[in-house]
């Protein structure tokens, strides 16, 4: 057992750190009043590499082990939760994906420019009508020689208008005995003939992200696309989920952190009744509540970083760690504008965004219910993991950052 | 082109820095590489990238030096020495020259040695040049721009009047202000080869000279006195109102 971060790891927090401080967060708050996401941030991320951080050299990535990638999304949603959506839906429903599941050409064609952050990946899965519910999809795809043809909408899509490539998971088989062996999963080319997209404003949290939907109309797709097998769509989707849970939870994280940093140096310069009210017990249950949350969360998401470099299943400890820590944030970001007073609820102060901000992550890549249904599951023993086909790959440095 | 930068690890700027018992204490604030310095390893890069060289950074300081070095090294010069010594412990900013002037002799053949303008622990700003000294190199001090060609650098110095251009042959030494740009980031294949390299360490002995005697003493260490502040908001209707309001102030407390 050892809980020390290896020097890599320090210096990749601290690299992400420097990045999301010095040149997202002078500008975050002007960005969110715009409902806008800041022009260089996509750019800027893939030049640093932090957009293919934990993927194998060969596959135009960096190199680094999933902790870091959890790291990653820690410091970059301490300064906004939009700059860890990216690598949400990028890294974690796009890129690993196809890591976990792709062909070597599939990796060639589409890893390798994701990874190197020329082009820009998210993940379609939920419909006006479904979210929680992924067998009931509605969107679908027919057969026609050598393609198929796409149909219907996606919608509360992260990046939707940003991205070059989404992973979306469609009806092939609407008669399938099974309903999850209805679906399966192909990577689409957002820039191809009958897709239309665009950005819903209006809401409550991660307002400088690009939050949209997706429409598909006789849209052609490569029969080559399919990830994975035909019918093995809501496996495929599943896994995509664990990896994007790991990514909400570490940045969620982050929140805590953000929450309690801020607290603490409010308490400090705020008096009341002739003291800081640093010095009111009550003040201080408070913040000793997120700084303890904050150790939690930290802990249950750096175990599912283990994991995923162990090649360890992980959907159980991915949702505890998920549904912890997107909890806790919320709470944290509560209490740190109870602190902040009458001032925390301006957006002077940043807690009002880490509230709103915040919101979101309990609902979305598993509802908090979803997430205790699947914890419920396995501790009646009524949900066992089962072998997949593919399973994602253990990290092995060699094999990572050879050339 | 054979590049040499000198960095010093330091208490992050963010830092609480008090006296405690006659000695200086920053508690557990990290240490981090001296912000100027790297600002030094951009300026040191860059001329290799232009130059076609290798940058060799040293630091003089304890094992947590190595923090600098391999930040240094993850930004990306090629290689990385620490000179180490129990006998350097209280040494001054000459003594700290004869050491870097011994270690740029040692690796040898160095065209250029790069410093950041001061460091922010001990603020005094002259190592470089004292280091120009024992070398008998030209100091080009407060460098904004550098450009080489051939064996001659032109160096715009960013001083308090303006810019002036300054020349000199090599080997010479620098030492580099902000307005030269901002320092990159390390990059991840950078850490990874950062947190593997083996830094070698250099003793005195192996430099081949005695331990520099001190010319300036600390002979008191204590905080600055406490500031009494209080904050007021001056009010009134109009901002015309508030600025006479303020003038009053002002010439109230005797400010003016
Ligand atoms: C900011 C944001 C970004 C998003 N990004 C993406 C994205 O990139 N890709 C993508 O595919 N989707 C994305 N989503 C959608 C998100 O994943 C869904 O909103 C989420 O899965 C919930 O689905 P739903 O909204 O349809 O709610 P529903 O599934 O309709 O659920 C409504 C409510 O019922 C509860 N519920 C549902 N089933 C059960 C049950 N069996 N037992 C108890 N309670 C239940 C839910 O927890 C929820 O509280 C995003 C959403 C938001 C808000």
């Amino acid at each position: 057992m050892d809980f020390a971060l290896t020097e890599e790891h320090r210096m990749v927090e601290k690299m992400v750190r420097n990045f999301a401080q010095k040149e997202v967060a002078p500008v975050i708050k002007e960005f969110d009043r715009k409902q806008e996401m800041a022009p260089f941030v996509l750019e800027r991320m893939g030049e640093l590499g932090i957009l293919g951080i934990c993927f194998p050299v060969r596959y135009g990535g960096q190199g680094m082990d999933y902790i870091s990638l959890g790291l990653a999304c820690e410091e970059l949603e301490v300064v906004d939760t939009t700059l860890r959506v990216i690598m949400s839906v990028h890294v974690g429903l796009a890129g690993t994906t196809l890591l976990q599941w792709g062909t070597e050409e599939q990796k060639q064609k589409f890893l390798v420019p994701l990874a190197r952050g020329e082009k820009i990946g998210c993940g379609a899965f939920t419909e006006p009508g479904a979210g929680s519910d992924v067998s009931n999809l509605r969107t679908h795809a027919k057969r026609e020689g050598d393609s198929y043809v796409l149909n219907g909408e996606k919608m509360w899509i992260s990046l939707a208008t940003k991205a070059d490539y989404a992973v979306v998971t469609v009806v092939t088989d609407p008669n399938a005995e099974k309903p999850s062996r209805r679906l399966s999963t192909f990577i689409v080319d957002l820039h191809s003939p009958g897709v239309t997209r665009g950005d819903i404003h209006g809401k409550l949290g991660v307002r400088a992200g690009s939050t949209g939907w997706i429409n598909f109309q006789d849209v052609r797709v490569p029969a080559e696309n399919m990830i994975g097998e035909e019918g093995e769509g809501f496996k495929v989707t599943m896994t995509a989920f664990d990896r994007g849970r790991y990514t909400v939870g570490a940045g969620a994280t982050g929140i805590i952190r953000a929450a309690l940093e801020a607290s603490v140096r409010y308490a400090n310069e705020r008096t009341s009744f002739g003291q800081p009210i640093s010095q009111h017990q009550l003040i201080q249950q408070k913040i000793a509540r997120m700084a303890q949350d904050y150790e939690i969360a930290r802990l249950l998401n750096l175990k599912v970083g283990w994991m995923l470099n162990q090649g360890l299943r992980n959907t159980l400890e991915t949702s505890y760690a998920k549904k912890f820590a997107t909890e806790a944030s919320f709470k944290a970001a509560d209490d740190a504008i109870q602190i902040h007073g009458a001032y925390g609820f301006s957006d002077e102060y940043d807690v009002e965004r880490y509230l709103r901000n915040a919101r979101g992550a309990i609902i979305y890549e598993g509802s908090s219910e979803i997430q205790t249904l699947i914890q419920a599951g396995y501790a009646l023993g009524e949900r066992k993991d089962k072998p997949l086909r593919c399973e994602l790959p253990a990290y092995d440095a060699d094999y990572w950052q050879a050339e | 082109m054979k590049i040499v930068v000198c960095v010093k690890q330091v208490p992050d700027s963010a830092a609480t820095v008090v006296a405690e018992n006659g000695q200086v204490s920053w508690g557990d604030a990290p240490l981090v590489i001296n912000p100027w310095d790297e600002y030094a390893v951009e300026a040191a890069l860059k001329t290799k990238e232009a130059h076609d060289g290798t940058v060799t950074v040293v630091s003089m300081g304890g094992e947590n030096a190595k923090e600098a070095l391999k930040h240094a090294l993850a930004m990306g010069c090629n290689d990385a020495i620490l000179i180490s010594d129990p006998a350097l412990e209280a040494v001054d900013t000459q003594g700290t020259a004869q050491v870097l002037a011994a270690a740029i002799k040692k690796i040898g053949e160095v065209d250029m040695a790069f410093f950041g303008r001061q460091a922010i622990d001990g603020d005094a700003g002259i190592t470089p040049v004292q280091t120009a000294r024992v070398l008998g190199w030209p100091a080009l001090t407060l460098a904004a721009t550098i450009d080489v060609e051939g064996d001659t650098v032109k160096v715009e110095r960013s001083i308090e009047e303006g810019r002036q251009t300054v020349s000199a042959k090599l080997p010479a030494v620098f030492s580099l202000v902000k307005d030269y740009g901002e320092p990159r980031y390390p990059s991840f294949m950078g850490i990874r080869k950062a947190s593997r390299a083996e830094i070698p360490v250099w003793s005195l002995a192996d430099l081949g000279i005695e331990a520099p005697a001190a010319v300036v003493e600390w002979p008191q260490i204590i905080n600055p006195p406490k500031k009494d502040v209080t904050c007021e908001i001056v009010e009134g209707g109009s901002p015309k109102e508030i600025a006479e309001a303020l003038v009053d102030k002002i010439l109230a407390e005797k400010v003016l």
